[in-house]
Parts: structure tokens; C-alpha cells; sequence
């Protein structure tokens, strides 16, 4: 039972972290119908620019919040920025063009932003310094760490100032009207373009954020780190029905704990025949699950292609 | 048919292409007849995804997974791992079917849903496969782990093993002259299926897909069913590919099967001109050479800078993806177009 419930607060932790990285992805879909490869990407610059950061800050005796709290606005900073170049370089551009093209140069950035970054950071992995006191709460048998209670309040507290900055502000009402209907939304005064654009951007932060989390979960960042992580967010968006943002938000916490339980008892369970290290097929097993039982998600609506 | 070579032009290169291997190890060395086999072997994987991004308009992401199955297949069949030795004749055939159950597996739940989660699962797919090949070494050795397979048979064609020297007609023939004859033979095969596919009824359905899914569909294509042909055909070329880079090898490992190999055979079908025979053959050569290019820029740099600031397998990747990039907003069409693609792309 203490496995059960350990592994359950370590998957929600993971989750929290796939859900905001999920909503970028989700965000971008819902409102263009097409899927951002190279989000996984911007989640890695965003982590290795806030290590650096806060590596720089607190070499200098900076006062260690002081030096995460930087760190992450530069990340914050650097992915919005990345977000509207990569929605004006790819994107847009291709707006009208073949379905394929909008992939393609997709998985051409991401391969391009992975190079440069193992240009900038070098190919080794970049480790976090010791920042929260590695403080925990025992309860029961289970270990809940403090950088663990900071992660999944944190990552609440933004996706309920999203959901209100989308059900509730008049951006957000541009921002459904756009994904419902561009021209229409367009013809009643909404600057489409810009709206896109600020997506992309919102989703990046999001994505700044959830790269500083899993450096600071994991303690280690390297420029690899983004492929997985993009690829499980997905899977989260998928599972939760992509293009709905509380679906991404569920598809994430359950991927986490599906994950988190998966690794911890697929020994058990096959005899010790597969053992944790099969832990990243788990994400995989769970879209094509979803594909097959439920393409719509378990809060998506409508999968039916337009014509 | 249009497009055929004349006759003259026809005698012409199948000269060169005999004498090429020939002239090369004479002129450069066995190194540069080995970098002409991996260029053939290119060609056969790009013609493959050809088949599967240039033809169906399907995007593989995953494509060296099919690699991997086919290479693994004649590895772990003709090696002292499992002290099996399989002949050529039974493992290569065997090697593209295993690939192509392999892309119906993934087709069939993908292929029925939008373009794009497709090329997510073969995304994740080309990396699922690597993690079961690193790891299927205990409790039972399967895959021999990150080790990989080694001893591998040489391809032997009957009581003709190419991996020794052959003496005919008072020339010596090196083993890597064997090979290329044998992965050119692959090619041309390759060529001719492709060119023979793009013009049949099943390729006009393809085509019809590309262009408009929705239209091919209310015209009463089964349009599930077809791309799941093309996806299991494109599969079937990188498992014989794979078959026939075991046995030139001689040892295959998981490390040979990485994204960025997946990332370069598309890059060669996007550079060359999506859904031209021609311009992909073209595309995979240029890539499969361009390596030996950038290790000359490492050494460049070591003499104009002092030292190797950007290392050369990094700059290679750099280039195939601002290449996938650029091409996709310059020239979509690739370097040399099909012509039914080119008029797609610019709307006449």
C-alpha cells in the first residue's frame, strides 16, 4: 500500500508537469487544428536558459529564490520570444499550404533548436543546483518532498489562471471565437493572426515553466531532454481529447500516475521479466490505447476532419 | 511512357553504373566503394519512405524502426547469438514482411484518424523500439542489449559469399565492389516497383488521397485500407534494408537506429523531391555523402580556427533540419519536382 501511495504522489508530480507542457499542445490544436512538434523543444530551451540563469545568480552569491525567480522569468522570457518565431518561421507561412509541409518544417525546427541548443550547452548534462532544502513530509510511508508540494501547487495554481483567462477575459473569448471559427471571428473584429500568435506564446511560457520543474524535479537537464517529454505531453493531450484544455489537464495527471504505478509494479506484475526501465513504453501503450478505443478523448468532442 | 530514358542514355549509365564501383576503389580507395554501398542502401530506404511520404502523403517519422526490424531479423537469424545461419534467400524476404506487420500494427490504429497522429506514433515508435532492443537482454537474451549482434554472416547468393575477394577473369574483386552490385541490383528492383506502383491503379488512388482524403473517400476509395498498403510497402523496403545492412556489417547495435537516421532518410525524400523517383535518388545520394563533405569542414575548421568549434556530426543534423525547413517554405517540391506535385504546390 505505502508503494501504491508513493507512487501516486511521485505520478502526480510528473503529471502536473506533462499537463502544462499537454496544454501548449492543446491550445495550439484548438485553435489551429495542427500539432506543434517542436513544442517539446521549447520546454528544453526553457529549462537549460533557467539553469544557466540561476547557475550564473547563484555562483554570484545571489540569494538563491531571488536567482530561481530570475531564472525562470529568463526562461519565460526567451520560450515566448521562441514561441512567436517558430509560429512566424513554420507556421504561418504555411498556413494554406499541403497538410504535410506544416510537419515537416515542424520536425525541422525541433531538430534545429535540439542542435543548436547541444551547441550552446554542449552535449552533458547541466545539473540544478540545490535549491529548495531537500525538506519532506512523512506521512505514513509515504515521502512527499518539498520541491514535489511546489510543483504540483504551482502548476495548479497557472492552469486555473488559464482556464479563467480563457472562459472569462475578452482575449479568451477572442481566443475560443478563433478556434471555432477563424473567419467568422476574423469578420467580427478579432485580429486572428494576432491570436494565434499569443497562443503560441502563452503555450511556450507554459512550456518555460514546466522545463524549470523538471530540471528542478530530476536535477539534471540535457539537450535530448525536450523528445520525451513532448512525446508523453501528447500522449496526455490525446488521452485527454485534444484541443479541450481541462483534457489536458486530466490527460497529464493520469499519465503521470499511469506511468508512475506502471514503473512501479510492471516487475511485479510480469515476473520481473520487464523492469522499470520500460517505464517511457508506458505513454506509448496509452496513445495508441486511446487511438483505438477513444480518438476523441476522455473530454474531447469532435474528431471529424472539416471539409 | 513518358519520362523513359532513350535507349542511347540508357546503355550509358548502365556502363557508368558498372564501372563506377571499379573506377572508384582504383581512384580512391576501398573507403569510398564502402561509402558508395551506404549511399545504395540510402537510396533503397528513401525510395521506401518515397513510397510512404511522397506517394500517400503519409508522414513516417519512425522509419529506421523498420530498419531495425529488418536488420535485426538477419542478424539474429545468421550469427553464432542463437547459432542460427539462415540463408539470404529466406532472411531478406522475411525481414520486409516482419517490417511491413510491423507498419500494419501501427497503421491500423493511426491510419483511420488524421494525418498527424501518425507521424506522432511513428515518432514514438522509432524510440519504443530502441528502448526494447537495449533492454531485451534479460532475464532471456534476446537482442544482446546495448551490445548489439555481432559475427554476423557475411550475404553469401548460393555458394557465393561477397564478403571475400573474388578473382574473375584475371581482376580482383573486393568485397565491397560484391556488395555494391548486389545492393545495386536491390535498387534498380526498387526503381522499377516504385515506378511501376506510381502508375498503377493503386498509385493513382494514392495520389488521389495526397491531394484531397476526403474527396478520394466519397469517390469510393477505401482510404484506410490503402494507406495502410502504402505504409506496410514503404515498411517493407527499410526491413530488406535492414536485412542487407546486417550482412555488410557484420554486426548491428541499437545505437545505429536513432531519430536522426529516421530524420535524414526524410530529409533525402524532402531535399530530392517528394514523390520523383529520380529526385529521391538524387536526395539520398547528396546525404549519404555529405558526412564524408562535413568531415573535411571538422578539419577546416581545426586549421583555420585552431580548434573544432562546431563538431561535424552536429553540423550535419543542423543542416537536415534547416534543409526540411527551408525546403518546405522555398521549394517544396524539392530539388527536382514530380511534375503532378509541382502543380499541386503552386496551384494551376
Amino acid at each position: 500500500m505505502d508503494t501504491f501511495l508513493q507512487q501516486l504522489v511521485n505520478g502526480l508530480t510528473l503529471g502536473s508537469i506533462y499537463a502544462l507542457v499537454a496544454l501548449g499542445y492543446t491550445m495550439v490544436y484548438g485553435i489551429m487544428e495542427l500539432i506543434n512538434f517542436a513544442h517539446g523543444e521549447v520546454v528544453m530551451v526553457g529549462a537549460l536558459v533557467a539553469l544557466t540563469v540561476i547557475q550564473l545568480l547563484s555562483g554570484w552569491g545571489w540569494p538563491v529564490p531571488l536567482a530561481v525567480l530570475l531564472g525562470v522569468l529568463a526562461a519565460m522570457f526567451v520560450c515566448m520570444v521562441l514561441g512567436l518565431v517558430i509560429e512566424r518561421v513554420a507556421y504561418r507561412p504555411l498556413r494554406r499550404a499541403p497538410k504535410l509541409a506544416p510537419l515537416i518544417t515542424a520536425i525541422g525546427l525541433s531538430i534545429v533548436l535540439q542542435q543548436v541548443a547541444a551547441l550552446i550547452w554542449g552535449r552533458g548534462y547541466l545539473s540544478f543546483p540545490a535549491v529548495l532544502p531537500p525538506v519532506s513530509l512523512a506521512w505514513g510511508g509515504v515521502i512527499i518532498t518539498a520541491i514535489q508540494g511546489v510543483i504540483v501547487v504551482l502548476a495548479g495554481l497557472i492552469m486555473a489562471g488559464l482556464l479563467i483567462l480563457v472562459q472569462k477575459t475578452a482575449l479568451g473569448r477572442a481566443m475560443r471565437a478563433t478556434a471555432q471559427n477563424p473567419a467568422v471571428a476574423q469578420l467580427m473584429g478579432v485580429d486572428t493572426d494576432r491570436i494565434i500568435a499569443l497562443t503560441f506564446v502563452m503555450g511556450s511560457a507554459l512550456a518555460a515553466v514546466a522545463g524549470v520543474m523538471v530540471v528542478a524535479y530530476y536535477n539534471v537537464g540535457n539537450y535530448t531532454m525536450g523528445f520525451m517529454l513532448g512525446l508523453k505531453a501528447f500522449t496526455a493531450a490525446v488521452l485527454g481529447g485534444i484541443g479541450n484544455l481541462p483534457g489536458a489537464m486530466l490527460g497529464g495527471l493520469l499519465l503521470g500516475v499511469v506511468e508512475a504505478l506502471g514503473a512501479g509494479y510492471i516487475g511485479d506484475l510480469t515476473g520481473n521479466f520487464f523492469g522499470s526501465n520500460y517505464k517511457d513504453v508506458f505513454a506509448f501503450m496509452v496513445l495508441i490505447g486511446v487511438l483505438v478505443f477513444h480518438p476523441n478523448g476522455l473530454l474531447g468532442t469532435r474528431a471529424r476532419e472539416k471539409v | 511512357m513518358k519520362g523513359r530514358l532513350q535507349p542511347l542514355w540508357q546503355g550509358g549509365l548502365a556502363l557508368l553504373l558498372l564501372a563506377l564501383p571499379f573506377a572508384t576503389d582504383a581512384a580512391l580507395g576501398h573507403g569510398w566503394v564502402r561509402i558508395l554501398d551506404f549511399a545504395l542502401l540510402y537510396v533503397l530506404l528513401a525510395l521506401g519512405l518515397n513510397i510512404v511520404v511522397g506517394y500517400a502523403g503519409l508522414l513516417d517519422l519512425g522509419y529506421v524502426a523498420f530498419f531495425a526490424v529488418g536488420a535485426y531479423c538477419y542478424g539474429l537469424l545468421a550469427s553464432p547469438h542463437f547459432d542460427l545461419h539462415w540463408p539470404l534467400w529466406v532472411l531478406l524476404p522475411m525481414g520486409a514482411l516482419l517490417a511491413a506487420s510491423f507498419g500494419v500494427l501501427l497503421g491500423t490504429p493511426t491510419l483511420g484518424l488524421r494525418g498527424d497522429y501518425l507521424a506522432i506514433v511513428t515518432l514514438g515508435f522509432g524510440e519504443i523500439i530502441r528502448i526494447f532492443l537495449n533492454n531485451l537482454n534479460t532475464p532471456v537474451n534476446i537482442t544482446n542489449g546495448p551490445q548489439g549482434v555481432s559475427l554476423i554472416d557475411p550475404l553469401r547468393i548460393g555458394p557465393w559469399s561477397l564478403g571475400q575477394v573474388h578473382h574473375l577473369a584475371g581482376f580482383d574483386i573486393p568485397v565491397v565492389v560484391n556488395v555494391y552490385f548486389l545492393f545495386l541490383l536491390g535498387v534498380l528492383g526498387a526503381i522499377g516497383l516504385s515506378r511501376r506502383l506510381e502508375h498503377s491503379r493503386i498509385g493513382r488512388a494514392w495520389a488521389a488521397i495526397r491531394e484531397d482524403e476526403i474527396a478520394a473517400a466519397s469517390m469510393g476509395l477505401y482510404t484506410r485500407n490503402l494507406k495502410l498498403l502504402a505504409f506496410a510497402m514503404g515498411a517493407s523496403f527499410g526491413g530488406l534494408s535492414g536485412g542487407l545492412f546486417a550482412g555488410f556489417q557484420g554486426f548491428v547495435s541499437p545505437e545505429s537506429f536513432t531519430l536522426q537516421e529516421s530524420v535524414m532518410i526524410l530529409c533525402m525524400v524532402v531535399l530530392g523531391g517528394m514523390g520523383n523517383i529520380a529526385g529521391v535518388v538524387l536526395g539520398a545520394v547528396l546525404l549519404s555523402v555529405l558526412p564524408e563533405a562535413l568531415r573535411a569542414a571538422g578539419g577546416l575548421q581545426q586549421d583555420l580556427l585552431g580548434r573544432v568549434w562546431v563538431d561535424p556530426s552536429n553540423l550535419r543534423m543542423l543542416l537536415f533540419g534547416l534543409a526540411l525547413v527551408l525546403m518546405m517554405l522555398l521549394r517544396p517540391e524539392g530539388l527536382l519536382p514530380a511534375r503532378a506535385r509541382q502543380r499541386e504546390l503552386h496551384g494551376q
